[in-house]
């Protein structure tokens, strides 16, 4: 069967669709000894996120067990995860604009 | 390992066998690509640069057309100037001198216009041609080789499964004594720290950290928000969503060996090893940077489809979405299987044996198409 999805470290909490999931469909993963089981709250596109775990609003997103940026939203488990509710930290330079008005 | 390469005088090896006919400026640029129309075997460097800069920018694009007359895939060089351009023809042409091949220049305003400054080019180019399909591959180890590792048109597939299948090759290449150049600074912000850990000593991995925030703070001095010029759109529909997760995706390209030094824009990497060079992500620019620093094969992945190739360095189009792969499968070379994300060592030996015979002559999808028109060199000050 083909994979769908791929969690890349176990500290992340966020998931990679490997093939275009449909909201309402239940994903089944395992990292290392941790077994998850998600709904799919939105369609995934192809290549795109979605959470682990409830992500509160300016909490870190993690992949590659690394931050990738912060929520902008509260994220429900199963939530596409993307540009509408995650904003970068780095290369900000509108923030820097914004302190100076 | 092995690969069938052209033996150069100062002990390089070519995987091609060009005569180079290098604009010094934008203005000389339309008579370098008549004299290639006019003369087989023979690639121009073309460029929007060489006039109208600061000093700093002035030493930048001199070192860069030196050093890509320098690159071992050229055998001898033309230089094609108007005659009152900022950089000084004279000196470029002395220092690609000293690589030993044949150099030579004509001067639009010294000659008489484009018309005659084409028939002299012309002749030149054809002595030297004369001289250059004489010099024949030989079987040479593969210790010869520096690859340039790049990646453009990203989305998500390029940092899990692409981007790592070209790392596995380079940390193949550098176990072989070979070399490995790579750039694109922007596109460390957000995993510069990973980068620098590997850093050889505490002077290059400062540097890393340094060349990273020099061009974050030129970001922030425009006070926008760099998403949407880098990543772009595409990266975006393509699933990355901040710059730090395409950077953390792009890194796995350089594989896992100590990155020995960090050049500037145009520098020649000398010696064996990974080296950065600092440049922009900006795909003709950063190939520009990769050819200048010596590289004579440059493994490129992308993930939604760049067609780009480079006038006389084959490049390698290495895709992991089997949506690109099977729309674009004239612009790309080697497929690298999302189911097979188990295996990415594997298909990472299979990529280095695949770029062993590109090396020695299998020509890539880009050179099959003519895709290799395009130069670009970057410059970090104003146009004056």
């Amino acid at each position: 069967m083909k994979r769908k999805s791929i969690i890349l470290n176990d500290k992340d909490n966020v998931a990679t669709a490997l093939t275009e999931l449909a909201a309402g469909e239940v994903i089944q993963m395992e990292m290392n000894d941790r077994s998850l089981s998600v709904t799919l709250l939105d369609t995934i596109p192809f290549g795109h996120k979605f959470s682990l775990t409830r992500i509160q609003s300016n909490s870190p997103v993690i992949k590659y067990g690394e931050k990738i940026g912060e929520a902008t939203a509260d994220i429900q488990l199963g939530q596409h995860v993307h540009v509408h509710n995650v904003g970068g930290t780095r290369g900000r330079g509108d923030l820097i604009a914004k302190e100076k008005k | 390992m092995s690969f069938w390469g052209y033996p150069r005088p100062d002990g390089s090896a070519g995987t091609r066998n060009y005569v180079g006919i290098i604009a010094t400026v934008a203005c000389s640029c339309d008579v370098a690509q008549d004299i290639v129309n006019q003369v087989d075997r023979t690639v121009p460097f073309l460029h929007y640069q060489g006039c109208d800069h600061l000093q700093p920018d002035k030493e930048l694009v001199e070192r860069t057309l030196v050093n890509l007359g320098w690159n071992p895939n050229i055998a001898g060089v033309l230089l094609v100037s108007l005659g009152c351009e900022v950089v000084d023809v004279n000196s470029i042409l002395d220092r690609i001198v000293k690589s030993g091949k044949p150099v030579d220049k004509v001067v639009i305003q010294k000659i008489g216009g484009t018309s005659a400054t084409i028939a002299e080019g012309s002749r030149i180019a054809r002595q030297m041609i004369s001289d250059v399909v004489k010099i024949k591959r030989e079987e040479m180890d593969d210790s010869y080789l520096t690859f340039g590792s790049k990646c453009g048109g990203s989305d998500a597939t390029s940092g899990l499964a692409a981007n790592p299948v070209i790392g596995t090759a380079c940390d193949i290449l550098i176990q072989n004594n070979g070399s490995v150049v790579f750039s694109e600074t922007t596109e460390f912000i957000g995993a510069e720290h990973l980068l620098a850990k590997r850093g050889d000593s505490p002077e290059v991995r400062q540097r890393i950290l340094d060349v990273v925030d020099r061009y974050e703070k030129c970001v922030l001095s425009w006070g926008v928000d760099m998403r949407g010029g880098n990543p772009t759109t595409g990266n975006i529909e393509g699933g990355l969503t901040t710059i730090e997760e395409k950077s953390l995706g792009a890194i796995s390209k350089v594989g896992t060996m100590p990155i020995k030094r960090v050049y500037d824009y145009g520098e020649r990497a000398t010696g064996k090893g990974l080296f950065m060079i600092d440049g922009p992500g900006q795909d003709t620019k950063s190939m520009t940077a990769l050819a200048a620093a010596g590289a004579q094969v440059i493994l490129f992945s992308t993930g939604l489809g760049n067609p780009l190739g480079f006038p006389f360095v084959p490049v390698v189009k290495v895709t992991a979405n089997p949506a690109t792969y099977e729309r674009m499968q004239e612009n790309m070379d080697v497929y690298v299987d999302l189911a097979k994300l188990d295996s990415i060592e594997k298909q990472g030996q299979l990529l280095y044996q695949e770029v062993l015979e590109i090396a020695s002559g299998k020509s890539t999808k880009a050179e099959g198409l003519g895709l290799t028109n395009f130069g670009g060199i970057h410059t970090f000050g104003p146009t004056l």
